[in-house]
């Protein structure tokens, strides 16, 4: 067991998989001389050579399309976009290539290939760069997302990831690459589709993946401060969902909230809330609270950017509202 | 081949429902119609009728039993038939409880939640008419918890968004001692505990009638209930009492037996011996009733405090003194004031029927008609009877429609059966 930054132990999956299976591969802009735009890939050009670490031009839609073909053509290529804002130029080939290869083809071209990069907003990078994309990709059959919150789960799901037979998306965080913590050596999987009790509580369930655990995990601070126990629950995969983890939760604290970085018009919390209505609706003793970005786009200006975001404030007053405390 | 007799759904909502009281008995006759039992639903007692000639064979359930919608309760057919004593229930029937022997008084769902009032009731009480009228909103939770507990939602205050009843206003022992002490409206007078009254908060469903209601017609949403009494048997005792008491007492007048009957009727029907206040219902343990009588340049109403304790002779003796001063503008307030429920007799002025209007904070009053002679069918034969036309005004913020139709049919009965009042 280490202590590792978020990017080192993303470094760690990819160097471990690529060690351990000649066909696992990694292409995007500056992942070789440049070591990574947020040095991910730290040396593994030295290591791996660049036919395993391959620098691209900025053609997002090109190299994805190149990844298309090595995955039918029976590699595991790692593809990695500078940030998510950026792959929507991609988009035609990760849903109609990617997501429908095995369907389309009888089941006859699975395509084992991994998407990843930073997802959501940063800091001050304003409305085309700092956008949530999770609900947009895990809209689409095909596709699996997962979206790690801490360093033992962006090992463990890297490498989920790089070793399932089917199209990964996986969603980083520039806010997250620098995050600390214990990550178990060598072997640590964690398994797509599995979410994760981040703290157990008895009167709220905060439902939250990637950044806004974070947020989540603050906010249940503020309110053990009033007495209200608040259970953590991280996704950690979007799709496919693990239900039985929600509903579990839920029926044990018949309350939910549920956040998130993305807007709020059919955003991920509002699959998440169709959910609970749905199977938990007898455990329900209030409505599901979502807290989102708000609904524009994120605005340049620190302090309405600060306003715009999912924050542990807006955490705490959504479960005095489900709590009847307001 | 006999007929089966099945539980109906008596009202929308009904599930299940209790058997009251048989009408008809094993071995009578019965027409397609004719009323075979009692039953009180969710809503109300209502009536269980024949739908088929011929005599009642079977009964199946005993009174008190509570059966689901579809069971059979009795057969109808020739007399001597043969019918299958149990088996044959579930088929067809549309029993939602299948497995449990359909003869058998549904064993399960039989513990009424409300304490069953007393057997001997004369009347049965209705658990609440219009139990529907308005939704309780409840959280998905506190309704399942409320279910598994067996509070009834609408007696608990919500103290969610709203007045939305939420886990914990249903949860642990909360509900339960807020529900014990809301006696259901109709329960009996309870024994003497001392307590002139008991204030009950108003429930969801009790503030929502009382605020739809009374925006529809004025300050007090009135309603009324009109019955006509056969005054013979009241009579010939008014008679006999006053030729018992001679010259020296005063004499009885009706007047004087309808208060006393009245009085013992609000005895029996709780739910209508209340004031509406505001926020709280007061439902009155003593029985005072208010007589209104017509003064020179309007009326007044003195009161008859504790008239169900009193004999006909006290009461004709208050009564007749207190109209006397009343028209000497010699009452004191605290005589005219505190009354429970009221009666209006415009009968001397050869009024056949009327409709008062309530003296608030009381929720009813009784109007009362003269006393005709007129034929009305008897079987066959029409005969004169001396018959007087009743009509009560209810409070709807308090007093439900069947609520004010079984008091006024205790009323009836005791008027018509004055004996009934030595009960």
């Amino acid at each position: 067991m280490a202590t590792l930054t978020y990017r080192d132990a993303l470094n760690q999956a990819l160097r471990e998989e690529m060690q351990r299976d000649p066909n696992v591969f990694l292409m995007g802009e500056e992942v070789g001389v440049y070591q990574g735009a947020y040095k991910v890939s730290r040396g593994l050009l030295e290591e791996f050579g660049p036919k395993r670490i391959v620098d691209t031009p900025i053609a997002e839609l090109g190299f994805a399309g190149i990844g298309v073909g090595a995955a039918m053509g029976g590699l595991r290529p790692v593809i990695e976009f500078m940030t998510w804002n950026f792959a929507v130029l991609a988009l035609d080939q990760i849903v109609n290539s990617v997501a429908k290869m095995l369907y389309m083809s009888g089941g006859q071209i699975p395509l084992p290939i991994v998407f990843r990069g930073p997802n959501g907003a940063a800091l001050q990078l304003s409305s085309q760069h700092s956008q949530a994309w999770e609900s947009w990709l895990a809209h689409i059959p095909g596709l699996k997302v997962v979206a790690p919150a801490t360093p033992a789960d962006a090992k463990g799901l890297l490498k989920s990831a790089i070793r399932d037979n089917n199209p990964v998306i996986v969603l980083e965080g520039e806010m997250l690459y620098n995050l600390k913590g214990d990550v178990p050596d060598g072997e640590h999987i964690v398994p797509i589709g599995r979410a994760d009790v981040k703290r157990v509580g008895t009167d709220v369930t905060l439902v939250c993946h990637s950044k806004t655990v974070a947020v989540a995990q603050k906010a249940a601070d503020q309110l053990a401060e009033q007495n209200v126990s608040a259970e953590v629950l991280d996704l950690r995969s979007l799709r496919p969902l693990d239900e039985a983890a929600i509903l579990e939760s839920v029926k044990k604290t018949n309350r939910a909230v549920v956040v998130e970085e993305g807007w709020p018009h059919a955003g991920i919390g509002a699959q998440i809330v169709d959910l609970i209505q749905r199977d938990a609706f007898d455990d329900l003793d209030a409505p599901v609270q979502r807290v989102t970005q708000a609904d524009v786009p994120m605005p340049y200006n620190k302090l309405l950017e600060r306003a715009a975001k999912a924050s542990p404030e807006k955490v705490v007053a959504a479960a005095r509202r489900v709590l009847y405390l307001e | 081949m006999a007929t089966k007799v099945h539980m109906e759904a008596l009202s929308p909502t009904m599930e299940e429902g209790r058997l009251v009281k048989w009408t008809k008995h094993e071995g009578d006759a019965v027409k397609s119609g004719d009323t075979l039992a009692e039953v009180e639903t969710d809503k109300a007692v209502m009536e269980l009728v024949a739908r088929a000639d011929g005599q009642l064979l079977k009964v199946m359930v005993p009174e008190g039993t509570t059966v689901p919608v579809g069971n059979i309760v009795a057969w109808i057919g020739k007399p001597g038939e043969k019918v299958d004593g149990a088996g044959s229930q579930t088929a067809g029937t549309g029993s939602q409880e299948s497995g449990a022997g359909a003869a058998k008084p549904a064993p399960a769902a039989a513990p009424a939640r409300a304490p069953a009032p007393a057997p001997t009731a004369p009347t049965p009480v209705p658990v609440t008419a219009q139990a529907d009228a308005t939704r309780v909103k409840a959280s998905p939770l506190a309704r399942r918890i409320a279910k598994d507990v067996g509070v009834d939602l609408k007696l608990v205050e919500g103290s969610g968004p709203g007045g939305r009843v939420v886990k914990r206003d249903v949860e642990g022992g909360a509900a339960q001692s807020r529900v014990a002490a809301a006696p259901a409206p109709g329960s009996r007078l309870p024994t003497p505990s001392g307590v002139p009254y008991e204030d009950v908060p108003l429930t969801q469903i009790r503030k929502t009638i009382a605020k739809r209601l009374a925006a529809s017609i004025g300050p007090i949403p009135h309603f009324f209930l009109t019955t006509e009494v056969d005054m013979e048997r009241g009579a010939e005792a008014r008679e006999a009492l006053n030729k018992q008491l001679g010259e020296e007492g005063g004499k009885i007048s009706f007047n004087d037996i309808i208060i006393k009957a009245v009085a013992l009727a609000l005895v029996q029907h709780r739910a209508c011996n209340a004031w509406f206040q505001e926020d709280h219902i007061r439902y009155w343990n003593e029985v005072h009733i208010g007589m209104a009588v017509a003064i020179e340049d309007g009326l007044i109403t003195p009161v008859i405090r504790n008239a169900d304790m009193k004999s006909l002779r006290e009461i004709a003796a208050e009564s007749r003194e207190l109209a006397g001063r009343a028209r000497n503008r010699r009452l004191k307030p605290e005589e005219y004031t505190g009354a429970t429920f009221s009666v209006s007799n415009l009968g001397m002025f050869d009024i056949d029927q009327f409709t008062a209007v309530i003296n608030p904070p009381e929720a009813g009053i009784v109007a009362i008609g003269s006393i005709v002679a007129k034929p009305v069918a008897e079987g066959d034969r029409v005969v004169v009877r001396r018959r007087l036309r009743l009509t009560m005004s209810c409070d709807h913020r308090v007093i439900d429609g069947a609520t004010g139709a079984v008091f006024l049919k205790t009323l009836k009965q005791m008027l018509e059966n004055p004996l009934a009042m030595l009960l």
